[in-house]
């Protein structure tokens, strides 16, 4: 059985979107030549997209990764044509820059998301998928592990599959909670399957944020994060700051928070009373994850959690490489300009982590509350 | 021919630091059976074998050299298996054909191999040494076959009735028309000389200080050749344009210095031969030097293939490929470590250096040189866990400190000792304890 959007998504039937036959770069019937590979399109290159796989729906940016092998893209650093399929330049031997080593997406309904290579590592193990639905929009981060095989496939499943889920669960109808948790479920599923082997058990985080109405429900497995940044904190003399009247299922949102508890040693070491935030924080084993997606993991619980924020804010949903610099909500509160748009802030933020050092890939999805456009999503 | 399945496996710290330029890799090429880890299939291989008896008169002082000669040699045409064409050529100022009578190869059976063994027995030896007119003798008996094309040389003086002009002319044309491995039996041929012919036909060289031990010894080269099952495997080395190969060598099973022998193949490319191949591995340490990258860059250093001959005017084909990488990075613990398979055989290329240079000295009469260099040999093969080093250095020094190399020359350092340790010097061991490379294999 397929959850992927059918026949009933209002989305699915509206465009035949035209698609770059050599990278798959959605391209309008206007153009001569893909604007992402270069790739000439008339001669019968180009074919309409939603064929075989999941339909495409509008608004719905969740990238694919695509190797390097492309014989028509000029090398990042000597401009040789001969990028071999692996990714290196047949003359200079430098690894291209993948698609993947700065992505950025934005959605109709004011969203958007950075993920970013960073300063250090090779490749980008993070993965963001933004997409709109039925009543809002829907993101997931998720970050590879380091240590497993092909990370950054494990996250790229995470994301795609959980934001593909999510979008078709909500558009169906069903309860956003619920709609998050079967979500973290299958792309706990997918990203399971990827196991070649018992050795090997290619791993990443996962979180999701869903906007519907005026509320927010997360849903996470690992440390990669969801905060709120309320555009107007509360008076200092207020109560505690941040979440309030905590009920059942539904939490107040005053001030800005963060809407996640890290699934981390550090975290845990925290909530046992044994060490303090700074002390876990400092200490070596603090990124160690105690949970996560892949065929080495074990049944997997996502914790989901749905808020209503009492005025208008930035919902932020990123992977450690961010968090790291800035963990206290207040810090990344300072870094976000209420009269940016979301790919703005998106892109400050990520700037401000690679100018922290950019140690590890830095990945932000960026949720303005209300949304701004008067015409709601689809 | 089917070949063997190839594989090609870098072990290597790719981390450079910042302005970081020198690349270093252990590449191991390992051939294996496609049906997993059982031998080759050889069967069905094309392979021609000639053998090469010294008959110039030394070889009868003692008269048991010669009869031992022919014995080992008469085991080496046994081993041979059906259809593999032969000749058996004896050498003395010029080459003579043993068998078959007129120059040629015939296909070894029962009949054949009798023939050639009685022709054996019937030979007698006179006359002086002239290596490089046997060898051209061998390379006109395989002419332009392709297949297996191995030859055997047994030898037991210095090269004294050619100059070194035309022995060196012989190997320059021979070179990659044929393997060959080279023995000296006794103790009055030349180390240097022999092993010059060897690693030109990229072959073994071994000393057979007593004739006794011959018969095992031919029985397991002509065994060891009947194995191979591809000819002509090149390994191919792409560098990006930028970049210059700093060396290339052999470090396993014997030190052999290839980077003088690349020929170019392709664009940016070169080819290092590496003869034939059975079932076996080898390991190759690489050096390249590449302009320095930015922090997070990653490049290609090398890309490195097992190639062989495509058919009659086809593209060689390309068996196996791996990278040798580069990444400049600002992590210091990542940079600076050094990798433990680099580190172990740029030991062991210095400990057949040091032993080398050591032997050559103590020939020279200089003691002191002769001292240190054997000293330096004893610690770098004690950290190498080269146990028949160790057993060999100890043969011509006393040790009275393996740590620092603390050593006295022996007395009398008897002629079979310091050959036996001058010809086996390059020879290298995998690894300390090798289980990274052990537990690598398990799981294939």
């Amino acid at each position: 059985m397929t959850d992927e959007p059918t026949g009933t998504d209002p989305a699915a039937t509206k465009t035949a979107e035209l698609s770059c036959a050599g990278c798959g770069e959605i391209v309008f019937p206007s153009e001569d030549f893909c604007e992402n590979c270069g790739r000439r399109l008339r001669e019968g290159a180009a074919a309409p997209a939603g064929g075989p796989g999941p339909a495409r729906r509008e608004g719905a940016t969740t990238k694919q990764y695509r190797g390097g092998a492309d014989p028509a893209r000029a090398c990042a650093h000597c401009a040789s044509r001969t990028i071999d399929a692996e990714g290196y330049c047949g003359a200079c031997g430098m690894r291209q820059p993948a698609e993947r080593d700065h992505v950025e997406i934005t959605v109709p309904a004011g969203a958007a998301g950075v993920s970013d290579r960073g300063r250090r590592y090779a490749r980008n193990e993070d993965a963001l998928a933004l997409t709109g639905h039925a009543t809002g929009v829907a993101a997931v981060v998720s970050d590879g592990v380091g240590s497993s095989q092909r990370p950054e496939e494990a996250s790229r499943a995470a994301a795609d599959t959980g934001a593909a889920e999510l979008a078709a669960r909500l558009d169906a109808g069903t309860d956003p909670q619920e709609a998050t948790r079967l979500a973290a479920l299958k792309a706990a599923a997918a990203v399971a399957a990827l196991a070649g082997s018992p050795g090997e058990a290619p791993s990443c985080t996962y979180v999701s944020a869903v906007v519907h109405g005026g509320a927010v429900t997360v849903g996470w497995i690992g440390d990669s994060r969801v905060y709120w940044i309320a555009a107007q904190e509360p008076p200092e003399d207020a109560a505690d700051a941040g979440v309030e009247a905590d009920t059942a299922d539904l939490a107040e949102l005053t001030g800005s928070a963060q809407l996640t508890e890290d699934d981390s040693w550090a975290a845990f070491m925290v909530a046992e009373g044994a060490l303090t935030e700074a002390e876990a924080e400092a200490h070596p084993n603090a990124h160690v994850i105690t949970a996560w997606l892949g065929a080495d993991a074990g049944e997997v619980h996502p914790h989901v959690r749905t808020y209503r924020p009492s005025g208008p804010g930035t919902l932020l949903v990123c992977s450690d490489g961010l968090w790291n610099y800035f963990p206290a909500p207040a810090a990344l509160a300072a870094l976000v300009d209420g009269s940016a748009d979301a790919l703005g802030t998106a892109r400050t933020l990520v700037r401000h982590a690679l100018d922290a050092g950019g140690r590890d890939n830095i990945t932000v999805a960026v949720i303005p509350l209300p949304t701004p456009s008067t015409e709601q999503p689809r | 021919m089917s070949h063997p399945h190839f594989s090609i496996s870098v072990d290597q710290n790719k981390f450079l630091p910042e302005g970081g330029r020198e690349v270093h890799a252990i590449v191991s090429v390992e051939a294996t059976d496609t049906r997993g880890s059982q031998p080759v299939r050889v069967d069905r291989t094309r392979a021609g074998e000639v053998i090469i008896i010294d008959t110039s008169g030394s070889m009868s002082y003692p008269e048991t050299k010669l009869r031992a000669a022919i014995e080992a040699a008469q085991t080496a045409i046994d081993t041979l298996r059906d259809g593999v064409e032969f000749a058996v050529v004896s050498g003395s100022n010029w080459a003579t054909m043993v068998y078959p009578a007129q120059p040629g190869l015939v296909a070894a059976d029962d009949r054949t191999r009798r023939e050639a063994k009685r022709a054996l027995g019937r030979l007698t030896a006179s006359g002086g040494t002239a290596i490089g007119s046997w060898l051209r003798l061998a390379d006109e008996l395989f002419g332009d076959r392709d297949g297996i094309r191995h030859a055997i040389l047994l030898t037991d003086g210095k090269n004294q009735h050619e100059s070194a002009e035309e022995l060196d002319a012989v190997l320059f044309r021979c070179g990659g028309r044929f393997v060959c491995d080279c023995r000296g039996v006794g103790t009055d041929w030349e180390v240097a000389e022999l092993r010059k012919v060897a690693s030109a036909l990229l072959g073994t060289v071994d000393i057979v200080a007593d004739p006794a031990g011959l018969v095992a010894d031919f029985q397991a080269m002509t065994e060891a050749a009947m194995g191979k099952a591809v000819a002509d495997v090149a390994l191919r080395v792409w560098t990006p344009q930028t970049a210059r190969i700093k060396f290339v060598k052999q470090v396993m099973p014997t030190v052999e210095d290839l980077t003088g022998r690349r020929t170019d193949s392709a664009p940016q490319a070169g080819d290092y031969p590496l003869g034939a191949w059975g079932s076996e591995v080898r390991d190759y340490h690489i050096c390249v030097e590449v302009p320095p990258g930015e922090i997070g860059r990653e490049l290609r250093a090398a890309w490195v293939k097992v190639v062989v001959p495509g058919e009659a005017g086809e593209e060689p084909q390309v068996l196996a490929s791996g990278n040798v990488l580069a990444q400049w990075t600002d992590d210091e613990a990542a940079s600076t470590k050094i990798n433990a398979r680099v580190a172990h055989y740029t030991g062991q290329v210095e400990l057949a250096a040091a032993a080398q240079e050591g032997l050559q000295a103590y020939r020279d009469g200089d003691l002191e040189t002769a001292t240190a260099r054997l000293g330096r040999a004893v610690v770098l093969a004690g950290e190498a866990g080269n146990d028949a080093m160790t057993a060999m250095l100890r043969k011509v020094v006393d040790v009275i400190d393996p740590v620092t190399g603390t050593v006295r020359l022996k007395r009398d350092i008897s002629k079979a000792a310091e050959m036996e340790l001058d010809t086996r010097s390059s020879k290298t061991v995998r690894t300390r304890k090798d289980e990274t490379v052990n537990s690598r294999r398990g799981q294939g």
